[in-house]
């Protein structure tokens, strides 16, 4: 790793770019997908499906 | 009033550590429907959108949020199989905030692990040259089960093979708790459950003689915060100044981490186990900071091994 200003840079970039993330999902309707999944048993998780 | 004090830390030799504390606040947090366990039926409230930043089945009677390696598999596979945005972002935040941290602190099967391994036994040391490769099969379940497949599955239903055919983390959270409390699902179970229940049985006898295993070996949300451990917010300094290099940090690490060499390894699940051990008071944590935080910079005495835990 680089130097802490490189580390610092890195850091900011994987939140900044997380955020961004978050927030073009949020906007395209993945959260109500996520959601949706989660509300309704997940046969295949508890090993039924 | 030192005496009193000496007395009650004697009398209180059981006390939780904080980092027990922390690891079953956040079960609690994570898994707060108690209503779910009675009732046999699972929380549908919206908080089940937001994604937890640990290995949490969003069938738990309990569970208020969703998993994070659930909530993946379904937006990469099904019929609207795409890139997965909201997911990703999710954890790449929670990766760059606490790096294994996740593991050490807030899973709960991380904690399930942790007891079961306090059960007085032989304790195994796997053999280095089994247990080094075998610590590159989690990124194998990330890249195979958690990601390719479902992708490849893309435009049938979605399938999630890890939840599926591997995850112990969803029997013993969803599984069980809801067969138990719900007997059409007691009724639909079938050869997949037996399936299930064995993995479920072999990593929690597995976890008896070898500290968490699952985390080591199949965890595909440990590997991917292992990708963030070196540079996360929350992590660990090594005061070179101090350090003697006793090894004692090397040998109290129950991940198998060369403190000395890499005190921020992929494998550091931050327990906190090598700064309770260090005579010397080298090893510190900290959330952002580079090196040690300014109070700690002159030497603490060691605290009482297993006070980490």
């Amino acid at each position: 790793m680089k130097g802490p200003k490189g580390v610092w840079a890195l850091r900011a970039g994987f939140l900044l770019g997380g955020l961004a993330l978050v927030g073009v999902g949020a906007a395209r309707g993945e959260a109500w997908e996520v959601m949706e999944k989660a509300v309704r048993i997940c046969l295949e998780c508890i090993g039924i499906g | 009033m030192l005496g009193v004090h000496r007395h009650r830390v004697k009398g209180e030799r059981k006390r939780l550590s904080p980092r027990r504390a922390l690891q079953l606040g956040a079960c609690a947090l994570f898994n707060g429907y108690a209503l779910g366990f009675a009732k046999g039926k699972i929380f549908t409230g919206p908080t089940k959108g937001i994604c937890v930043p640990v290995l949490n089945c969003y069938s738990c009677p309990g569970a208020l949020g969703a998993c994070p390696i659930g909530a993946l598999q379904t937006a990469i596979g099904g019929q609207r199989g795409h890139f997965p945005f909201y997911v990703l972002g999710m954890l790449v935040l929670f990766g760059v905030l606490l790096g294994r941290g996740v593991c050490g602190l807030l899973c709960p099967f991380g904690l399930v692990q942790d007891l079961l391994h306090k059960i007085p036994s032989p304790k195994a040391t796997v053999p280095r040259r089994l247990d080094k490769p075998a610590r590159s099969l989690k990124y194998v379940v990330l890249a195979v089960l958690v990601m390719a497949l479902p992708a490849l599955a893309s435009g049938a239903a979605p399938v999630p093979y890890f939840c599926k055919y591997l995850c112990p983390a969803g029997t013993l959270e969803g599984g069980i708790p809801l067969l138990l409390s719900n007997p059409s699902l007691r009724q639909a179970a079938g050869w997949l459950f037996v399936g299930k229940l064995l993995v479920l049985a072999l990593v929690l006898a597995l976890c008896v003689p070898v500290y968490r295993p699952f985390c080591k070996y199949l965890c595909p949300l440990g590997a991917f915060y292992a990708l963030f451990n070196r540079f996360s917010l929350y992590r660990l300094h090594l005061d070179k100044g101090k350090c003697t290099g006793c090894s004692q940090c090397r040998e109290a690490c129950p991940m198998g981490v060369e403190v000395l060499k890499d005190v921020n390894s992929a494998e550091c699940i931050r327990c906190g186990k090598c700064r309770s051990v260090c005579p010397s008071g080298a090893i510190s944590h900290s959330l952002g900071a580079e090196g040690p935080p300014a109070g700690k910079k002159a030497g603490h005495a060691p605290r009482a091994q297993g006070k980490g835990e």
